[in-house]
Parts: structure tokens; sequence; C-alpha cells
């Protein structure tokens, strides 16, 4: 177990450092001179020389790189071409609000999920297996920010149950800790603070969900299926076990080994579904700020942001792995 | 005394987009209290399905079960599931035929000893721990205290087995089935296996419905046997009976087929030829005309029934020409 | 189930060893794949809803009553509200005054065209390096697997906006970024297909025989690879139209906003929600009902040309 944990991190290291390669060489190849983009029309050639040295843009590009590495390993990501706020600062401040939204849409999917999918295989053929396997298409189907869209406009705007935007009203005047605002309200004992933002939470929540929940409840359908055919499942019912047991025990503990991989798997298209969710609601997360950065060739923040998700994602994966070392006996050992 | 007795058991499985298949056509036999029963056949006859009705285990959607299976006064067929539940594994239990899918691979082996125990007896959880250990011992488990945290992966076909055997023996049943409890094994260690099972069952009293395609097993181990063909009971003897003079022609296939020490020298063995899908419904005549070497227009007209010939070793056979009258002929 | 599957199907009442298997025998496998898919209801949705999507793109000119993104009936339009349906206009105008419905053919007309080509390049470049890890290994295939997982590494999303920074807005970004993000999972695909054969017993018979790798390779292994890659290719078509939605909805197709996109027309929808919803509704359906056709017409393709599969 430990050494897998430790070959993973080497692993991750190394696909960290060629992707800084990558990056770097790629942000070095971009089409537009960051110095000229920054300046816009003002652009003077002293204006010009003002900025490459100030971001050390007239070096040779190799040791620009040794810099730029020296920089990432001291942990400083550079500050923002746009905004001179330092990328980990603004990150620090904007992922709670991302990282928040997708954790209560995977909490929401696996919490709906594997309950359907369970039920719909146990009475497959029956009207909610239909229900489950058509939904589940259409929750593939189906774009988030469409969802998103629908779910706004009759839940917030038509029917008012739901703010249709933000993720705290502004006449709160809530304390702010950790940024993941709902986790604040807790921390400071200021429930209506940590209500309100979790009501503003639940619309971009269901939204967003809707990927995992999709794919959560197809894979446990299938899942449970063919656990329901294995010998084991046979042989528990023969030692007579109550029927609760074996459902729980036999069938459902077996049935999620499969599950608990996909999660690891959806890391990657909920940040996705997340940028495109923040943008409908109006949610100051690292989607606005991305795309920010995408347009105006910030590259600082791009860099940052490419190689902070992929340490994120890898890490989310590594802690799947691991832990389904846990629940699989068979993995475990070998 | 009677302790399990099977009436006319049929069971009738209908998939959407086949025809239906008859796999166990009117079956009876029954088993006294600490006695051991062979049901012998080819795959395909009926034998497992047998067993899985007994212990209501055959998927309630796709298979229809009639007839009666009275176990100790209680006819099983029409139990509620719950009131099934409540005896499987303590009064019944059963062992499967392969070790290596049979037990849930996410769970030590002390965990599905004692989830058996657990619930069938009052045993808390210390109790059912030692109880867990005492039994792996029984089934020649060796170290078992340390054998009762691993999983299964972490054990050979043959451990696997006896594993599966202890958790059947487990609440002392009265009645065991083991449905071809050594044919996933290898041929060296199914010896061994075998010699566990029927020693404990001999030991314990326990009645045994022993379910194999091998009539060498049945030599060691059984007191009676039924001959299964086509989902019906062709022969019925003791088992001296069945090997001395078998009359079935099926029967006598079988034996042909099976390798013997006192054989003379140089005799071949005689597969039985054909595959049990070459069959005759069985009413329109006997199923095995097609294979047997000395069918003839009477076996193919209509159902025929099984004999009660034999006088008091009760050796009946669904035969028009069995082979005792040919030997007189 | 347990049962059933494990002990009676040798009967004759069993569905493999009769009827069925035999009536086919003598079709090759893409009839009989063609049979089953007929024989698929779903199938048979999905394809006439590719069918249509695709005869709408193609003749989008004949079809819309009007030409696309001119704002012609900008004056029509207040800040208040956007005229709905009329003699005119069937489904009202835009926000920005141009035919809605028009609109919304040439937005198939897109959809198509971006859709197609980012996956035809995703797969050829995938199964470029699908091919040259599979059939060559070793080394190359080392290699070109790893930069495939630095590739996956990526979410999907991230890679577009990607290359749609390097290349900036526009329509040929967002196909190049829609590609990106599907090469890996060719690539993967080709690769896992080819590496099944190559130990198979043809494959080793053909190499007894003395031909070259890539004969064997391209002559023998590729066609037996070609169903999965049918399959997925139908896949990530809806994943593709969907993809695109999103690209443009994020402003990163092209740079006009009146364009006839059905992911741009929805972000301006958005902002007259409360007044004409139905400016978000068609275009969101549009999309959805796109690729619902591709994915029901992918998955009766794999379960066609792979019984087995079905569940």
């Amino acid at each position: 177990m430990l050494t897998l944990v430790v070959r993973r991190l080497g692993l991750l290291v190394v696909v960290l450092f060629g992707l800084s390669l990558l990056l770097f060489a790629w942000v070095r190849a971009l089409p537009g001179d960051p110095a000229r983009a920054l300046l816009g029309e003002k652009a003077t050639p002293a204006g010009i020389a003002a900025i490459n040295e100030r971001y050390g843009f007239d070096q040779p590009v190799w040791q620009q790189y040794v810099t730029y590495l020296g920089r990432l390993l001291r942990g400083d990501f550079g500050a923002s071409i746009n905004t001179g706020q330092p990328v980990v600062q603004t990150f620090t401040e904007r992922f709670p609000a991302t990282i928040e939204l997708a954790l209560a849409a995977l909490l929401l999917a696996i919490a709906v999920g594997i309950p359907l999918g369970y039920l719909a295989a146990r009475r497959r053929g029956g009207w909610l297996d239909h229900l489950v396997v058509g939904g589940s298409l259409l929750g593939v189907v189906v774009p988030v920010f469409f969802l998103a869209v629908i779910l706004k406009y009759v839940l917030a705007i038509e029917l008012g149950w739901f703010p249709t935007s933000g993720r705290q009203d502004a006449r709160i005047d809530a304390t702010h800790v950790t940024n993941f605002y709902v986790l604040d309200g807790l921390l400071t004992r200021e429930w209506d603070a940590s209500w309100d933002a979790l009501v503003h939470l639940v619309l971009p929540a269901l939204a967003l969900g809707s990927i995992p929940l999709a794919i959560i409840v197809r894979i446990t359908r299938a899942s449970v299926l063919d656990v329901l055919g294995d010998d084991h499942v046979r042989t528990a019912q023969a030692k007579g076990l109550p029927r609760a047991i074996i459902s729980r025990r036999h069938v459902l503990r077996n049935a999620l080994l499969p599950v608990s991989t996909t999660l690891g798997l959806q890391a990657g298209a909920l940040l996705s579904g997340a940028v495109l969710t923040e943008t409908v609601f109006s949610i100051n997360g690292i989607g606005s700020y991305l795309f920010d950065a995408v347009t105006q060739l910030d590259y600082p923040v791009l860099q940052g942001f490419i190689l902070f998700i992929a340490v994120v994602y890898a890490l989310v994966n590594l802690v799947v792995d691991v832990s389904y070392g846990f629940i699989d006996p068979r993995v475990r050992v070998s | 005394m009677t302790l399990l007795e099977v009436e006319d058991l049929r069971v009738t499985f209908s998939r959407k987009g086949s025809p239906d298949f008859t796999a166990v056509d009117g079956v009876s036999f029954d088993v006294d209290a600490g006695e051991v029963v062979g049901l012998v056949g080819e795959s395909g006859c009926g034998k497992s399905v047998t067993s899985l009705a007994v212990m209501g285990l055959l998927p309630r959607r796709s298979a229809r079960v009639s007839g009666s299976v009275r176990f100790d006064g209680t006819d099983l067929l029409r139990a509620s599931p719950a009131q099934l539940a409540r005896r499987r594994g303590k009064d019944l239990a059963m062992v499967f035929q392969d070790p290596m899918t049979s037990l849930n691979p996410v769970l030590t082996l002390g965990r599905q000893l004692t989830e058996v125990l657990r619930t069938h007896t009052d045993l808390d959880r210390a109790a059912a721990k030692k109880e867990a250990v005492e039994l792996l011992g029984r089934v020649g488990i060796p170290d078992p205290r340390r054998r009762v945290g691993e999983y299964p992966h972490q054990l050979s076909g043959g451990m696997r087995q006896r594993v599966l055997i202890a958790i059947a023996l487990a609440c002392s049943p009265r009645l065991i089935i083991a449905d071809e409890p050594t044919t996933a094994l290898d041929v060296t260690i199914q010896a061994q296996v075998l010699d566990v099972l029927t020693g404990l069952v001999r030991e314990s009293g326990t009645a045994m419905v022993l379910i194999t395609h091998d009539l060498g097993v049945v030599a060691g181990t059984c007191d009676r046997v039924n001959v299964l063909y086509a989902g019906k009971v062709v022969e019925r003897a003791r088992r001296e009976e069945l090997f001395a003079r078998p009359r079935h022609r099926y029967t006598t296939g079988l034996l042909a087929a099976v390798p013997r020490v006192d054989a003379p020298e140089g005799t071949a063995l005689q597969p039985v030829p054909g595959s049990v899908q070459d069959r005759l419904p069985w009413d329109v005549g006997c199923a095995f005309a097609p294979r047997c070497a000395v069918a003839d227009e009477a076996c193919r007209a209509g159902l025929i029934g099984l004999d009660a010939a034999g006088g008091p070793a009760a050796h009946s056979a669904r035969c028009v020409h069995p082979a005792e009258l040919e030997v007189a002929r | 189930m347990t049962a059933l599957d494990a002990l009676p199907p040798t009967g004759p009442g069993s569905p493999d060893a009769t009827g069925e298997a035999s009536g086919e025998a003598g079709a090759g496998p893409w009839r009989s794949a063609w049979r089953r898919l007929r024989r698929n209801p779903a199938g048979i949705v999905g394809a006439v809803i590719v069918v249509l999507f695709v005869l709408v793109a193609v003749f989008a000119p004949l079809l819309a009553p009007y030409r696309p993104a001119t704002a012609e009936w900008f004056g029509q339009v207040t800040p208040t509200s956007v005229p709905g349906p009329s003699a005119e206009h069937p489904l009202g105008l835009d926000s920005f005054g141009s035919d809605l419905l028009t609109q919304l053919l040439y937005g198939a007309r897109s959809s198509l065209v971006i859709g197609v080509v980012s996956t035809g390049v995703g797969l050829a470049a995938g199964a470029l390096l699908g091919i040259l890890a599979g059939g060559i290994g070793g080394k190359v295939d080392t290699v070109v697997m790893r930069v495939v997982d630095v590739l996956l590494s990526i979410p999907s999303l991230l890679l577009a906006v990607s290359v749609a920074a390097i290349l900036d807005r526009g329509p040929l970004a967002i196909m190049l970024a829609v590609a990106a993000a599907q090469v890996p999972i060719f690539a993967r695909l080709l690769r896992a297909s080819l590496l099944a054969q190559r130990g198979q017993d043809y494959v080793v018979a053909l190499r007894s025989l003395g031909l070259r790798r890539r004969r064997i390779v391209v002559g023998h292994m590729l066609p037996n690879s070609l169903g999965p890659v049918l399959v997925q290719a139908t896949l990530t078509l809806a994943t593709a139209v969907i993809e695109v939605a999103a690209l443009s909805f994020l402003g990163l197709g092209d740079p006009n906003p009146a364009v006839a996109e059905w992911g741009r027309m929805l972000v301006t929808a958005q902002a007259r929600l409360d007044q004409a919803p139905m400016l978000a509704l068609y275009p969101g359906l549009a999309i959805a009902v796109t690729a619902l056709g591709f994915t029901l017409l992918g998955e009766a393709l794999r379960e066609a040309l792979d019984p087995r599969s079905s569940r």
C-alpha cells in the first residue's frame, strides 16, 4: 500500500515536470506577445521593454523556464498579468467555491444514484428500471449548461423557490474563514449564513450533479446485476441470511467496487461542468477566472491553473485507488 | 424415519423468446435421517436444478416449481420466503460446486462463517469467532486461527471447498445437499475433500443428498442411489444392488464408462454414445431411446412407468428392456 | 438469474442451441449486425434523428425562410420584449432580431460541420497513435501511451480551452479543441483492440506464413477493429455536439455574438430568460435531441455488433 502511494507520487512528480515543460513551451509559442497584449493600444517600444524586463520576458527561454520552475517549487505560481494578484492567492479565494459546488454535486449524485441504480437492478424490467435507464440517458445527452438554464428559469425565476445567482445573499454579513461558505457558517456558528449558502448551492449542484448521477446510476445498476448472478450470493441465500444482510453485505458491498473506481474519473468532468454551471449562476469560482485568463492570454494564471488541476486530478485518483485497496482485499494483497 | 420426501417435483423454466424448458420432470425420492442418498446423472439431467428447488434457491421469476418437498413434516415449496430463510443454513445446508466463486471475495473467511452462526444461533461475536476457528480446524484447514482473518483468494480451491463445507456444517443441520462438491477440484485432492465431507456427515449423523455425475464417488459414499435422466428418475436402488445388478440401460452404460480395478485386463471403457440433447419427450417414449443400443418400438410407445420390481430391495427402473431380463433370455 | 444461466441452456429450449444461430449462418458479421440493428427500436429512433439532423444541416439554405445572423429586424426587439411567433416568423425572433427558425436550422449546420470535422480529426490522430502503439509495440508503445496518459490527465474542457487559447477564438479552435479531447479515447481503443488480436491464433498463423507486419496490421487486424471504432465514433459525435455547444456557450466560438450556433444562442437567451424562455428552450432541446440521436444509434450499433454486450 505504502509503495503504491510512493510510486504514484513519484510518477506525479515526473508528470508535473513534463507538464510544466510542455506548458512553458506552449505559452512561449502563443501567437500573441503578452507584453503587447497587456498594453493593448497604448503599446510603445519603451512600454513593452519595461513590461518585458519586469516579467523576465527578455531573458533566454531556458532561463525563464529555470526561474519559473524554481518559483513553482517554492509554491510561487507568479502573479496575474491582468490583475497583478498572485495566482495562488486568487486560487485560494476562488477554488473553494468550485470545490464546494463539485462536492455538493457529487454527494447528491452518490446519495441518489446508488440507491436508484440498486433498486433498478433488483426490479430489472420494472417501471423504475425503465425510468432509471431512460433518465440516465437523458442525463448524458442534456448539456449541463442547458439543464442549469432550465432549473434557473423554472425553480428560480418562475417559481422563486431558489435564488437565481451567487453563493450567498449580499445582505448577510458573513465571516469567511475557509471560503467554503457552508462550512464557514458552521465554523462561526452563523447558522443563517450557512443555510443561505446551502440554499444558493441547491440549483447549481442539481444541474452539475446530473453528469455523475447518470454515470453512477448506470454503473451501479450494471454492477448489481453482475453481482446478483454471482455464485457467492447464492451461497449467502443458502445460509439463510436475512434479506437485508444479503443485500447490504453480499450484493451492494461487492457491487460498489466498480462504482468507486469511476468516481475518480468523474473529477475531470465535474470540473469542466462546474466551470459551465458557474457561468449560468454567476458564481465567482475558478470558471470566470479561467476564462478571463484565456481571453486575455494571462499565461501565469493558465499555467498555474493547469498544473494545479493536474495535481488535484492525480491526487483524487490516488485517493480513489488507495481507498479501493481498502475495500477490495484482492487489490490489497497483490 | 423419513427426513426429506420429494414428490413429483417439476421445474419449468420460461424465458422470453424461447419455448418453455422442463428441467425436472416429476422427480420423487426420499432421504432418511442420517442417510446418504445419491442423485446421479450427466450434466443437464436436472440434478442440480432439483437441489436448488429443494433449497428454494431457483429464480422466482423464470422458474415454475410444482410438486412437494416435505422436510421434517413441512412442505418447503409452500413455505414463505422468510420461513424458508429461517431453515436454510440451520436445518438444511448446501455445499456448492465451484469453490472459486461460491465464497464472497471481499469478506474474511471468519466473517462468512460467523454470519451464519450469528443468524441462526444466539452466540455472541466472540463465541461465534471461536466456533469459526473450531469449524475450520474440523474440516482440516491448518492454522485456523490465522486463516480465519484471511480472504478467499488467499486459499487454494481445495481449501475453499473445505471452508464451504465448514459453513454448511456450522449450525449442525439435519440435511446437507452437496452439489458436485469435488468436480471443480484437482483430481488429487478430490478424494481428500470427499473424505472430509462424508466423515463429518457420518460423525454428526447428518443426512446428505450427494449430487454427482461420477459413479465412482457414489460407490464410496452413498447408501441409496437415484439415477436421473432428462429430468426423471430412471433407476433407484440401494448402492450394492445398483452396482451388482444395474437394470436401466442408461445405468449400465454409465457403469461401463467407469474404470474398474476388478475389470478383466484389456476391457475397453465404453462411453455412452450421443449426448443428453438427443432426447425424446417422455410422453412419446423413453428419453434415452435415441442413444440406447437395444431400443425398439416398444420404447417409443408413450410414457414408461417406474416399475416396482425387485421386491424387498426396492430396486425399480423405468425401462422396457431392463438389463437383467436380457441376461435371463 | 443464478441457476438459469448455469444450468439448463443445453436443452432444446435454449436459444443458443437452435433456430436463430443457424438461421443466420452464412451471413457475414456485418449483415447479421445490420439485421439486429433494424430490430432495435431505440436504434431506429436514433437513426431517424441522426438522418433528420444531417438533412436539416445540409439543406438549411433551402429550408430556412431567411438568411442567418442578419439582425434584420433588430428594430422590433426592445429591451423588455422579443417578438414571438408571427406569420413571417414561425418561431419569432432572437434577441438580435434574426429569425429564430433560421438560426436554429443553420445551427444544425454548424454543429454538424464542427462535430464531424472534430471527430474525424480526433479519430484520425487517435487512430494513428493507437496503431503505432498497438501495431509496433515496444518502446513506441510506451512513449505513445505516456503521451496519451498525459492527455487523459487533463480534463477535456481544459484541453479544449488550452487549444482555443493558442488558436484564438473561432470555429477552427473549437474543432481542434474538441478533437484534442478525443485523441486519447481513440488511441486507447485501437491500441487495446490491436493488442487483444496480436496474441490470437490467426495473427500467429499469418506471421508464420511470413507476412510482413504492416500487411498483417493494415490488412487483417485493422478491419477487425472497425466495429468498435465505428461505435465509439458515433457515441463521440454525441459528446462532440455537446462540447461544441459548451465551448461556444463559453464564448470560444465565432467572435460574432449573433452567429447561428446553438451554444451561443443559449448564452444570449439567458439575459432574457424571464421575458422569452423559448429562446433558451429551442437551442437547448436541439442540442439534447441531436446528442440523444447519436447516443441511441451508437448504443444500438454496439449491441448489434456485439450481441453479448446488450444489457
